[in-house]
């Protein structure tokens, strides 16, 4: 540890190299691949503490570099008037209670069990086999093929069980097991879940799963 | 040929034209049920039956057929204030109530010659006291009870006096005194509005208000684009279009002389023009949030007309000196949104908020009940609705508005022109006090009727009380807008549930269902005459009515592209003006 301030006195009374500040600039130059040959090298808790004095370094770093940016920074327009002007007597009423009211009903008639709907799906096409399943190899040496499992989205009923595993051919992932959906209404631009009843078998492959 | 014509409906209907060509410009409406009384006008022709002299039977009482009334009926006429007038008096039942009229006003004024009477005769209406007994169930019991309403039926509904006995055969004893209380209504007459003479093009986005200055001199409108416009109202161009906002500008307002215009914008900003020139005067930022209704000092309680209350979104309502620029008084008090407010006749501010309750504040210093009292200070809370609060009207909404001005837009015995003047002023003041004397009668209190989303209006004497007088059922959605007619007899208000609904302005009891919108109905305007009333809706059109009794529509007015949603009929003269979403205003005239 430097006792008093013998460097300070020894510029003072001796002068600087002639090189001084070269061999600064290029020390700083050469500050990085220090901190980065260290930073590779280094584990253990020494790793710990540099990696949290590291982090909170560049965290400063960053907060310091947005402020400079600020100026530049593109700021959205705060003048512009928004569009869908409505009356005062219908601002802060439209579309939020009316599916306020919507999503009410809906919860109602779902209580009710009355409520059905027919939802289209914008894109039913048939799927191939290949696509639709994944062929498992069972067997102590693997060399069954005849279980498969689904790799999309299925609709099992409320009372569905599985059959016993020796047996089962179609294995359905729990994880795939859907039986709610999210509905949009196309007007209100609200979703609602809903449980799903059923679907329609429409291409003939499917209908293999079902 | 002609003489032909003429003669085949004479045989047709029983009803002759005697005024010339059955096709000619006199007859607008070649409908063929009006005659001319010779003078260019048109009277409706009675086509009631004429009554047969009733039966006698051997002991000589009269014996009544289903469709027979008695022939004479005693009448005595009494005015509002429950005063009679002159004495009972033997009239036939067949008179309607223009014969029953012409009797009156020759009871009020003896001595007027019949050439005085030609030129202005003031029509009345008349209404009977009717007791019913209406066999009801007993709510908590169920079991079948009686029970005795009284109300006032309006003679005017019926052809004649005959017909209303029919009507009321059980109720109304012909053996007594029918008591007929009478009202006078206007002496002038607007003319249903039934086409579109103009679209006036301009925003370049939704209108979201329209107003016509006091004296129907000047039409403005504030839109979504973040502009005023004036239009002149004589040849239907733009006069002028003020930028300043920054935001859709949601509601606007003239000042009772007709000097000031204030708009209000989405930021909360509060902007004063001068109509003529188009300048801003003076720019607020008044509340944080939008500005949900201006209302300006009535003209009778202050001559200068230079304050003005605001109520925003943030809860606050504030009273503004505009010459000054300076915020007079803040009511703070209610805990969410003011959807409306209201300047009153009293020297009472009324402010309707989202938080359920309206509240009623001191206008002026020295005001309230025991004259100590400073602006802004509360002086009671109405609470009564279930739900948010939208709408208020109060009783004499359309005398503050127009101010000194009467339905000529002009002040009667006033020369002067200049409005700057001090005599002007002066002249203009007291015309106001005068109308509004009138208006309000002997001690009649104020009326106030809250609309709210609970589907209910409540009728309020909030000079007097903070109970409500009445509460009104019968909407199926939330009530949007309420106004009274300019004579305050009756208030229509508009809903959400398709339907207007007509009451009567002094009890509030039900009279009318108007049906006919297809979406919700947003706003509502009467002419100044009170027996027209034009309808804004989602639909598209906008409606007019025959008032009071009209159930269906008496013309559409469709021609707009989107929602309308704002509606003004000007205070002289027979043009609406409404504004759409599809950013035109369209002006509809005779």
């Amino acid at each position: 540890m430097p006792q008093h301030e013998h460097m300070e006195r020894h510029r003072k009374l001796h002068g600087r190299r002639f090189d001084a500040e070269e061999r600064e600039r290029k020390r700083d130059a050469r500050l990085a691949h220090k901190r980065s040959e260290f930073a590779q090298k280094v584990h253990g808790l020494r790793a710990k503490l540099y990696n949290q004095r590291r982090f909170k370094e560049k965290a400063t770093m960053r907060k310091t570099i947005a402020q400079h940016n600020e100026r530049s920074n593109k700021h959205a327009n705060d003048e512009a008037v928004a569009d869908g002007a409505v009356p005062a007597y219908l601002l802060d009423r439209e579309g939020v209670s009316r599916a306020k009211v919507l999503s009410n009903t809906v919860k109602q008639k779902r209580k009710e069990k009355a409520g059905k709907w027919e939802v289209p799906i914008p894109k039913v096409k048939p799927v191939a086999d290949d696509e639709m399943f994944k062929v498992m190899r069972t067997g102590s040496k693997k060399n069954k093929a005849w279980k498969r499992v689904v790799t999309k989205c299925t609709f099992v009923g409320d009372n569905f069980t599985r059959k016993a595993p020796k047996y089962e051919r179609f294995i359905r992932p729990t994880g795939l097991r859907m039986k709610r959906a999210n509905v949009t209404h196309p007007e209100l631009k609200t979703s609602f879940q809903l449980d799903i009843l059923g679907g329609r078998r429409i291409p003939v492959q499917i209908s293999t799963l079902i | 040929m002609m003489e032909q014509s003429v003669a085949a409906t004479k045989d047709l209907s029983g009803v002759a034209w005697t005024g010339g060509s059955l096709v000619g410009s006199l007859n607008p409406s070649n409908h063929g049920y009006r005659t001319s009384d010779g003078k260019g006008g048109y009277i409706i022709t009675n086509t009631h039956k004429k009554y047969k002299r009733s039966k006698r039977d051997a002991d000589g009482n009269m014996i009544l057929d289903d469709d027979e009334v008695v022939a004479n009926l005693v009448v005595q006429f009494c005015n509002r204030e429950g005063e009679t007038v002159g004495d009972a008096m033997d009239v036939p039942t067949s008179a309607g109530s223009e014969e029953l009229g012409s009797l009156l006003r020759s009871m009020l004024n003896p001595d007027d010659d019949e050439e005085d009477a030609n030129r202005g005769q003031i029509p009345y209406a008349f209404f009977a006291k009717v007791t019913r007994k209406i066999e009801t169930k007993n709510p908590s019991t169920l079991e079948p009870m009686v029970q005795t309403i009284t109300e006032d039926v309006d003679i005017t509904d019926y052809n004649s006096l005959a017909h209303f006995l029919r009507q009321f055969r059980n109720d109304v004893s012909t053996e007594q005194t029918l008591q007929l209380t009478y009202q006078p209504l206007a002496l002038f007459k607007v003319r249903p509005v039934t086409r579109c003479t103009d679209t006036l093009p301009g925003h370049t986005e939704a209108i979201l208000h329209v107003s016509y200055s006091p004296d129907g001199q000047h039409l403005a409108s504030g839109g979504g684009d973040a502009t005023v416009r004036f239009w002149d109202v004589h040849t239907s161009t733009p006069r002028r279009t003020c930028k300043g906002h920054s935001d859709h500008v949601l509601c606007t307002a003239w000042s009772c002389d007709g000097v000031r215009f204030a708009s209000g914008d989405k930021r909360g900003n509060l902007i004063i023009w001068d109509p003529e020139k188009g300048e801003a005067k003076g720019t607020i930022k008044a509340h944080s949030k939008w500005i949900t209704g201006l209302d300006w000092e009535p003209m009778h309680r202050n001559k200068s007309c230079e304050r003005l209350v605001t109520s925003s979104k943030d809860g606050l309502a504030k009273i503004w000196n505009v010459r000054t620029k300076r915020c007079e008084a803040t009511l703070a008090g209610h805990s969410d949104s003011i959807e409306s407010v209201k300047w009153g006749g009293e020297g009472l501010i009324y402010t309707a908020s989202r938080d359920r309750t309206i509240k009623v504040w001191n206008a002026q210093d020295g005001g309230g009940p025991n004259g100590d009292s400073r602006a802004g200070v509360l002086v009671r809370t109405l609470v009564g609705h279930g739900h948010r609060v939208n709408t208020l009207a109060v009783s004499c909404d359309y005398i503050c508005r127009t101010g000194p001005f009467d339905h000529y837009g002009k002040i009667a015995g006033i020369t002067i022109k200049d409005r700057e003047s001090n005599e002007w002023r002066e002249a203009a003041h007291r015309a106001a006090v005068e109308k509004y004397a009138a208006f309000k009668g002997s001690d009649e209190p104020e009326r106030l009727v809250s609309g709210s989303d609970d589907n209910t209006l409540l009728v309020w004497h909030p000079t007097l009380d903070k109970r409500p007088i009445k509460r009104l059922t019968g909407h199926q959605q939330a009530v949007n807008h309420i106004a009274f007619s300019p004579d305050s007899r009756f208030f229509a208000s508009a809903s959400f549930d398709k339907k207007i609904k007509i009451w009567n302005g002094r009890t509030g009891d039900f009279l009318n269902t108007l049906t006919g919108h297809v979406g919700a109905v947003y706003q509502v305007a009467w002419s100044s005459d009170g027996r027209y009333l034009v309808s804004a809706s989602k639909d598209s059109t906008a409606k007019l009515w025959e008032m009071p009794s009209g159930k269906r529509a008496r013309e559409t007015l469709p021609g707009h592209e989107d929602e309308v949603y704002a509606l003004d009929w000007s205070p002289c003269g027979g043009s609406v003006a409404t504004g759409s979403k599809d950013r035109t205003i369209k002006i509809w005239k005779h």
